[in-house]
């Protein structure tokens, strides 16, 4: 009986312990939201490019942000590293080369006539993207999964590996067009 | 061997089982007393080594430092961080108010970012993932953006001059710096800190000493590349005083200064204690492989190892910036990609084949 007793206050504990961290991921998932959702909007509508860029990167610190969440720290720390310390500089010094009078106080103002075809084509990219998702079922995918950080192991022999399902040639073609892009940029800004 | 996650569990259950808090309000409460914890040391080493930098920098010029306020100085530093506590914070006219009042926030957060990651002793790191190395350099490349973005709001072509040239300068340098550490994950076989940590404890365990010859050049490049990105000693070209006033934060003022302030001396110290961690064995004492001698050895905290190592770097460093003359942004980064960067890869190679071959210690 006591030992009845004592199980069944353990799985109350147990249930008690997976409705919490529902709820604390939901709370966090909310808090990212917001702080994408709001960086992004602020991204898109203020004039100035400057804070476009910094805004930018609030929205990749807060995708970044989702991967934690989701227990994919290598992801995270892949898109902090090459988003926050590689992109944004990139922009930020693409940026700087641009100059500084044509930068200022440029403004584009919406013509009616151009909203429809915008609106056509976000309407397109939206139905896009749900018709992966649902096709994808990446919910149904996600909840079958083991909560788990994945060991940097399996990263990496996934990534280097040659097997089914693993990526050594996309790896190799990636880098050797990185090298082509970085001769390219030295053969532009050479001089002679 | 002392081992704090004692002092972590029998919290954890005080606030768990004789307080009788749910998961919620005890996670909750250890969350904010970690970071309240963080915050504070990151501020009390920061005096330390302001202060530590004062006394040796004048010890090196054959001076006494600051020596009237307080026994020996001592006052001193808490007497600057209280006037600069108080200092009026301006705005320079036509800057881009957000971003000058963001910039210092960026800085502040790549460092303290990092400064979670370092393990204090055993079972005391705050941070510690699967990915601990990679995602601890990732977050602190967040520090050159602020940097940028500070000497671009201030609308002043001195501190833009100084961003560009601290960009620059830490982009460059960062890529030594991961090469060095990954040079380290090669032979250790993790990236988790406390796994680097864990796995130097054998006899003579250290790195520099299982890795001998790839780990010394490791560490050396290490410390140059550290230096250098953390915008000191020889390398403090940003803040060059004689051609740039004072560099990307000429226009900050009270907090805002002081912010950069912090960070630049707790880099050194995160460029230490990593360098401590990864090659000098962290918290891990030194074995020797005599067991009684071990013995005696564990019986010293692991924080103690940690800071006696980490302050040890931390001293070489400051010797190595009141020793040389400050470069030319030529030879910065002429240094590191002809001469570091190839250097750096040169030696992963020649770790990968020691690791691969079995030829460490």
């Amino acid at each position: 009986m006591a030992v009845l007793r004592w199980k069944s206050v353990n799985s109350i504990q147990e249930q008690n312990k997976e409705d919490f961290i529902n709820m604390a991921n939901l709370i966090v998932f909310a808090i990212l939201a917001v702080v994408i959702l709001g960086s992004a909007v602020m991204c898109v509508t203020t004039t100035r490019i400057m804070r476009a860029a910094t805004f930018l990167l609030f929205v990749l610190f807060g995708v970044a942000g989702l991967y934690f969440l989701l227990d994919y720290t290598f992801l995270g720390a892949a898109q902090i590293s090459i988003y926050a310390g590689g992109v944004t500089m990139i922009y930020i010094f693409a940026i700087q080369l641009v100059s500084k009078r044509t930068l200022q106080g440029l403004t584009e103002r919406v013509k009616p006539g151009r909203f429809v075809s915008y609106a056509l084509i976000t309407l397109i990219g939206l139905v896009t993207v749900i018709g992966v998702f649902l096709k994808n079922k990446f919910i149904d995918m996600s909840a079958q999964m083991a909560d788990v950080e994945v060991p940097m192991k399996t990263v990496g022999t996934a990534l280097m590996g040659s097997e089914k399902y693993q990526y050594v040639l996309p790896f190799e073609f990636i880098s050797v067009f990185l090298l082509a892009c970085i001769i390219g940029g030295i053969v532009i800004s050479r001089k002679e | 061997m002392f081992d704090f996650s004692l002092i972590t569990t029998w919290f954890d259950s005080l606030l768990r089982d004789t307080l009788g808090l749910g998961d919620f309000l005890s996670i909750l409460i250890e969350c904010v007393l970690v970071g309240v914890i963080i915050l504070a040391a990151y501020a009390i080493i920061a005096i330390v080594l302001i202060f530590m930098e004062r006394k040796v920098c004048a010890y090196f010029q054959c001076r006494l430092g600051p020596m009237r306020v307080g026994f020996w100085g001592l006052l001193q530093v808490p007497a600057d961080v209280l006037k600069m506590l108080i200092k009026e914070i301006f705005f320079v006219d036509k800057a881009d108010k957000l971003l000058y009042m963001i910039a210092p926030f960026l800085v502040l957060i790549g460092s303290v970012g990092a400064f979670a990651f370092l393990p204090w002793n055993k079972g005391a790191a705050v941070l510690d993932f699967n990915v601990g190395i990679f995602l601890l350099t990732a977050i602190s490349s967040i520090g050159v953006v602020g940097v940028f973005l500070a000497g671009w709001s201030s609308n002043n072509k001195y501190s833009l001059v100084s961003a560009m040239r601290g960009a620059v300068q830490m982009i460059s340098y960062e890529m030594s710096l991961c090469l060095c550490l990954i040079s380290a994950v090669v032979l250790t076989g993790t990236m988790q800190l406390s796994g680097i940590v864990e796995a130097q404890g054998d006899a003579f365990g250290w790195l520099i000493f299982k890795g001998h010859i790839p780990a010394i050049i490791a560490l050396v490049v290490f410390l140059i590349a550290g230096n250098a990105e953390a915008n000191r000693g020889p390398f403090d070209l940003p803040e060059a005083e004689s051609e740039l006033t004072a560099g990307y934060h000429t226009e900050y003022s009270g907090m805002g200064f002081g912010y950069f302030y912090l960070a630049e001396y707790l880099n050194l110290f995160i460029i230490a204690g990593v360098a401590a961690t990864v090659f000098l064995g962290g918290w891990m004492p030194l074995h020797i492989g005599v067991a009684q001698v071990d013995t005696v050895l564990d019986y010293i905290p692991g924080f103690f190892w940690f800071c006696g190592k980490t302050f040890l770097l931390v001293w070489i460093l400051l010797w190595i910036k009141w020793t040389y003359p400050r470069l030319r942004i030529d030879q910065i980064l002429k240094l590191e990609w002809k001469y570091l960067m190839p250097l750096a890869l040169l030696n992963l190679v020649l770790m990968t084949v020691v690791a691969a071959l079995g030829l460490h210690f």
